[in-house]
């Protein structure tokens, strides 16, 4: 509370991206957790809730006649442009807000005040939710090749590895800790990923320490260890990630191409060129690719070559995290699960320590410590199922979800560096889980043309990498510039045909079952009084939904100026993460949703999710559907 | 001429076929009057039927004694011929040619091709103008059906029927046809039946550099506003363009002369322009180099989405000007073949719900582009391959295909039709066995008598087992307005035309059955659970002891 100067500033602006014409207005609070900004106008409750942790910068514009600027980036993408009336106001908002989006200590952090309505005995069984040693045995371990080493027990051996690891069953532990002082940060070769089908295993370790002209006989005796796991082959790969080697940039070249790719997102009315140039420039989709090439070739590697491959790059927490996580979802289809994909994210990156807190910017800290590497994990899985729509059981929506939540600060799960840091802070006993969250949820995230019997799930993905292959991610990047999307989903469309086939399923089953009931009945003259079915939602209905309406944008580069029914300016915030502000209002990252009247539940279900209530367009939707 | 002249070597053995994402055939390469045939004389293997019009280019290459021919076609499929001997291919090679760029339409395979279907309504009738102007009429009174153009005089594009303001007799419609470029005087476009305003088009007024003016043309549009109000006059013409044009006796109506409308230039190219994105595009798309940066930098220096986008925008801005400020619009560009087309038939596109249904596109492709007066011939002689420098080629039309597939993209529950629909009017636009898009206006079809020698491709479309084919089961007719995104970020490439035979679609054609057979098990269960409840009625009801005495 201490570091809010002004709780409230009335009479606030909040100008609209695409269409800076279009603004609103009304008053912005902060609290200790979010800022909000809620709509003055009669009839409607429009609140924009933006959580602190979630700002990545505060800017401040110089003072013009009409106010002052402050813009807000966040790193879930979402711009916001307000406008203060005073400049002591706007000076005393940024000054707040700069010191509460950057808290100084853990316990700061939103997940330690974040207490949604659930008792401790349900929190506390959140965490149990995924289980990695259930991972490992479904991998089919430990078996005669691979063991678990107590080795890391009380990370003494590397304090940013998890206590469990799997090493081959010749490694004695001798010949770990030898190998692990070869190692930068102690992270000696341990596995990722074993394949039951061929004993192939992905490994990873973080660089040698003494360059290429030491040697050290434990660190050999361990990867001939790990070579001697694979009876079926006589080599192995080491895949080194660098840009030396397999051409994966550093976290300094990721952080800047995001900061490029992000600017041309933010281009006000750009020119295709604009775009194409600021997005070829910027070499994101380059760098995408490199790692998704990288993940390929591991995963070839095992599954088709049945050969092992020790995955490395300097320290072993990013560019390995990236390659092996994504070299896991085209070898296992398990992966591709919803739950597996929360697997995997909890094994090769919040267990072997990539480092949240310092890449996310959880506290205020080294500048040059943060990058979007997870990022590009989660790119690479969409770009993924862009081409392959059937091989996953979520959605888009689902990875947009997790990339928030990384970044929130909401759930203990991506707080700490490592999990010896988490230990210590207590982070199971004091946050809740995302995971579980998730599950919870998860007819949200389901991706209706999953099938698990469907060709496209089985086995590994062969991507085509050809540079057309890759597309804009518009649906993260661009996510709450509402106009860009497409205003009607396919996805939800097709949810909301399955579900109603689910619901005719029971009543076909029920029918089937009363005409038997009444044919018996008649048979033996029983008598059985008359039953009231209840209307199936029927397909009319969904159209419905679908009849939407919109405005147009701006076509005219102002040419036309005094439109007599200037088309309102959508709400920039509604489709995402609505699923948040049904639970509570604390849980709100960002929407604009009225709470208390469920529309948020509404349009997060509904295609319909462009803000058409007052356009003209719809009232004659609803003529004609009456 | 007969074609045997040109076929010197008909037939020739073990020729080998490479296809994209197919694997390698073997068999008997057969040259007819109209095609490329090869087949493998095994069973379950897919012969290739290729259409001599359909070749854009081709390539020989030799080593040693097997030639191999590169048939690049106007769809955009490369294909590759290995056929040993050397006089064999050279003959081959030099048929081809010869076969795929004869000058006389008359033998062209339209004129030879039989339907082996059933007409169940002949295209040709399909969308006559006279019927258009019957669903006008029973909107409203103001306009008529002129026969002024019936032999094609006044203006040679237009066809024989245009609809003009009621009020306004076939002298001034003459005398306002040769203040016109090509005679193409203000027609009526479309009428937005919600609030009375119209679309018309025209060619660019010949103004000159002395400013000249017509009043009957003043007269005619200004006879389509309402008292007091004013209307929009867009040319797809920078002001640049526009001006230059004055020195060739183009030009643009003055704001002095022309006091009730205000004018807006957009920047859409010239067909030579769009004739070479569209190389430069396929060129990158065929790119083999694994770079990214070389990948976008190709994309954006081809421009095409750059058309795409700026086309969209002035089809946007019309209908928002039509819909939105309520006044009535006036489209055209230079020739107002082109350009003023794509904006007139994609403004219609968003404004009315009947053009996103299979046959009120059909209609509109007719109205808008066949019945205007977009040369077909001319346009799509050659396609992205040609190694001749282009005379009149532009992928005008392609660009509109895109630009409807970019908004239903958009709004993929609000067309009746599904993607392959438009890929299929594309593939026909350059080459076909239908005579629909054979010559440059009505008057040359007629001249050909196309209608009655060929078949038209509605007579294909427009049968239950095509349509069906051609159907998005996503469709829920949609009444309203559909407004696009312009940004860059909501514009993509078309793969299904662009990528189409650079990767495999495998995937993805597995997602859309997959997409229909979500929608149709519904509709079957919805069925099922009908008749069930049918029956359950009926049992209750036959039940003596539920009877109510």
């Amino acid at each position: 509370m201490e570091h809010i100067r002004l709780p409230k500033v009335e009479n606030v602006r909040l100008l609209d991206r695409v269409s800076p014409r279009r603004s609103r207005v009304g008053t912005l609070y902060l609290t200790a957790t979010h800022t909000i900004f809620v709509e003055n106008k009669t009839g409607v409750r429009n609140e924009t809730w933006v959580l602190h942790s979630l700002v990545c910068s505060v800017e401040k514009q110089a003072a013009t006649a009409s106010g002052c600027s402050l813009l807000i980036h966040c790193k879930n993408f979402q711009v916001l442009h307000f406008v203060v009336p005073r400049e002591q106001e706007c000076h005393d908002v940024h000054l707040s807000l700069q010191r509460l989006s950057q808290p100084e200590r853990h316990t700061e952090l939103y997940c330690f005040s974040y207490k949604p309505n659930v008792d401790e005995k349900e929190r506390c069984q959140e965490w149990d939710f995924l289980d990695l040693k259930a991972d490992y045995s479904r991998m089919g371990l430990p078996n005669s090749l691979w063991k678990l080493s107590p080795v890391n027990q009380h990370y003494k051996v590397s304090d940013t590895y998890p206590a469990d690891l799997f090493v081959p069953a010749s490694a004695t532990p001798p010949v770990i800790v030898g190998s692990s002082k070869f190692r930068s940060r102690g992270r000696f070769p341990t596995l990722s990923y074993y394949s039951k089908e061929n004993h192939a295993a992905i490994c990873r370790s973080s660089q040698p320490l003494s360059g290429f002209s030491a040697r050290c006989l434990e660190d050999e005796q361990m990867l001939e260890a790990i070579l001697r796991s694979n009876p079926r082959s006589d080599f192995m790969y080491v895949v080194d990630t660098r840009p030396k080697f397999i051409g994966i940039e550093n976290i300094h070249v990721m952080r800047n191409s995001q900061q490029k790719m992000l600017g041309v997102c933010e281009l006000r009315s750009p020119s295709m060129s604009d775009f194409l140039e600021g997005l070829e420039s910027s070499g994101w989709l380059k760098h995408i690719k490199a790692v998704l090439d990288a993940g390929i070739f591991i995963a070839k590697a095992v599954a088709e070559e049945g050969v092992s491959v020790l995955v490395h790059c300097s320290d072993g927490w990013d560019r390995t995290a990236q390659v092996c996580s994504v070299a896991c979802v085209l070898l296992d289809p398990y992966y591709r699960t919803l739950r597996g994909l929360m697997v995997l994210i909890e094994k090769d990156w919040v267990s072997f320590g990539h480092k949240f807190s310092h890449r996310c910017n959880h506290l205020v800290g080294d500048p040059k410590e943060v990058s979007p590497i997870i990022d590009q994990f989660l790119e690479c899985v969409w770009q993924l199922m862009e081409q392959f729509p059937c091989a996953f059981e979520f959605n888009a929506r689902f990875l947009i979800t997790i990339h928030s939540h990384i970044y929130s600060c909401q759930y203990g799960n991506f707080i700490g560096n490592n999990q010896q840091e988490r230990i210590e802070l207590g982070l199971r006993e004091r946050t809740h889980s995302l995971w579980s969250y998730l599950w919870k949820n998860q007819a949200d995230y389901i991706n209706p043309l999953y099938r698990p019997d469907h060709s496209q799930t089985q086995g590994l993905l062969r991507p085509s990498t050809a540079p057309y292959c890759f597309k804009f991610w518009r649906g993260l990047y661009n996510r709450f510039d509402q106009g860009m999307h497409p205003r009607q989903s396919v996805e939800d469309y097709l949810r909301a045909i399955r579900e109603e086939t689910q619901q005719l399923e029971e009543q076909l089953a029920s029918h089937k079952q009363k005409i038997a009931h009444l044919e018996q009945e008649q048979g033996w003259s029983v008598t059985q009084k008359a039953v009231t079915f209840d209307k199936s939602p029927t397909a009319w209905a969904l159209g419905n939904d679908l009849g939407l309406a919109n405005t147009p944008q701006d076509y005219t580069g102002g040419f036309i100026t005094s439109s007599p029914c200037q088309p309102k300016a959508p709400d920039g915030c509604r489709i995402l993460l609505t699923q948040d502000s049904n639970q509570t209002s604390e849980s709100n990252l960002s929407n604009g949703s009225d709470q208390e009247s469920g529309i948020a539940d509404v349009s997060c279900h509904s295609p319909l999710s462009v803000d058409s209530t007052r356009d003209p367009d719809s009232d004659e939707a609803a003529y004609s559907a009456a | 001429m007969e074609f045997a002249e040109l076929i010197k070597t008909p037939r020739v053995d073990g020729v080998v076929l490479h296809r994209p994402f197919m694997p390698t055939v073997e068999g008997t390469l057969c040259l007819t009057g109209h095609h490329l045939i090869l087949s493998s004389r095994q069973d379950n293997t897919e012969e290739l039927w290729l259409l001599h019009s359909n070749i854009d280019s081709i390539e020989k290459r030799f080593v040693g004694s097997l030639g191999s021919i590169i048939v690049k076609c106007k769809d955009l499929r490369v294909i590759q011929l290995d056929i040993p001997g050397m006089e064999e291919c050279l003959n081959i090679a030099s048929s081809i040619e010869a076969l795929s760029t004869l000058d006389s339409l008359s033998l062209m395979y339209p004129f030879f091709y039989r339907p082996m279907f059933e007409v169940i309504e002949d295209g040709w009738n399909s969308f006559l103008p006279e019927d258009a102007f019957k669903d006008l009429e029973s909107m409203t009174d103001e306009w008529r059906l002129s026969e002024v153009n019936k032999d094609f005089s006044v203006c040679p594009s237009y066809p024989p029927l245009v609809a003009v303001p009621k009020y306004v007799d076939d002298d001034t419609l003459r005398k306002a046809a040769t203040f016109r470029h090509g005679g193409r005087f203000p027609v009526l476009s479309y009428y937005h039946k919600k609030n009375g305003m119209v679309m018309m088009r025209a060619g660019q007024p010949l103004t000159g550099t002395n400013g000249r003016r017509c009043k009957e043309d003043e007269k005619l549009i200004n006879a389509t506003l309402r008292p007091g109000k004013r209307g929009y006059i867009i040319d797809t013409r920078t002001i640049n363009v526009a001006q230059q044009a004055k020195a060739r006796g183009g030009g643009f109506e003055s704001e002095a002369n022309y006091p009730q409308w205000r004018r807006i230039h957009k920047a859409i190219e010239r067909a030579n322009i769009l004739q070479e994105s569209l190389i430069k595009l396929v060129e990158a798309c065929n790119d083999q180099s694994h770079s990214m940066d070389r990948w976008l930098s190709k994309l954006e220096a081809s421009n095409w989405q750059t058309h795409v986008k700026e086309i969209l925008t002035t089809a946007c801005l019309a209908a928002q000007c039509i819909d939105r400020e309520g006044a009535s619009v006036l489209v055209h560009g230079t020739e107002g073949t082109d350009s003023t087309l794509q904006v007139t038939s994609l403004a219609q596109i968003i404004l009315d719900p009947a053009c996103r249904t299979i046959r009120g596109f059909q209609g509109l492709v007719e109205r808008e582009w066949l019945q205007a007066g977009h040369p077909f011939q001319q346009r799509c002689a050659q396609s992205a391959y040609s190694n001749s420098k282009p005379r009149q080629e532009a992928p005008s039309f392609l660009l509109f295909l895109d630009c409807v597939w970019q908004i239903l993209r958009q709004f993929p529950c609000s067309f009746e039709f599904s993607e392959g629909f438009l890929v299929l009017v594309f593939e026909h636009a350059y080459a076909s066995q239908f005579g629909t898009f054979l010559g440059n206006s009505t008057a040359e079809r007629a001249k050909l008598s196309l209608p009655e020698k060929t078949v038209s491709l509605w007579s294909w479309v427009n049968r239950p087992q095509e349509l069906e084919r051609l159907t998005n089961p996503l469709y829920e007719a949609n009444s309203l307005v559909i407004w696009p995104s312009v940004a860059p970020q909501s514009l993509l490439l078309w793969e299904g035309v662009f990528l189409r035979w650079n990767r495999s679609s495998k995937c993805l054609d597995e997602a859309y059955e997959e997409m229909v057979h979500i929608i149709a098990y519904n509709k079957e269960l919805q069925n099922k659970v009908n008749s069930l409840r049918r029956q359950l009625a009926q049992l209750e009801t036959e039940d003596p002891l539920l009877q109510t005495p």
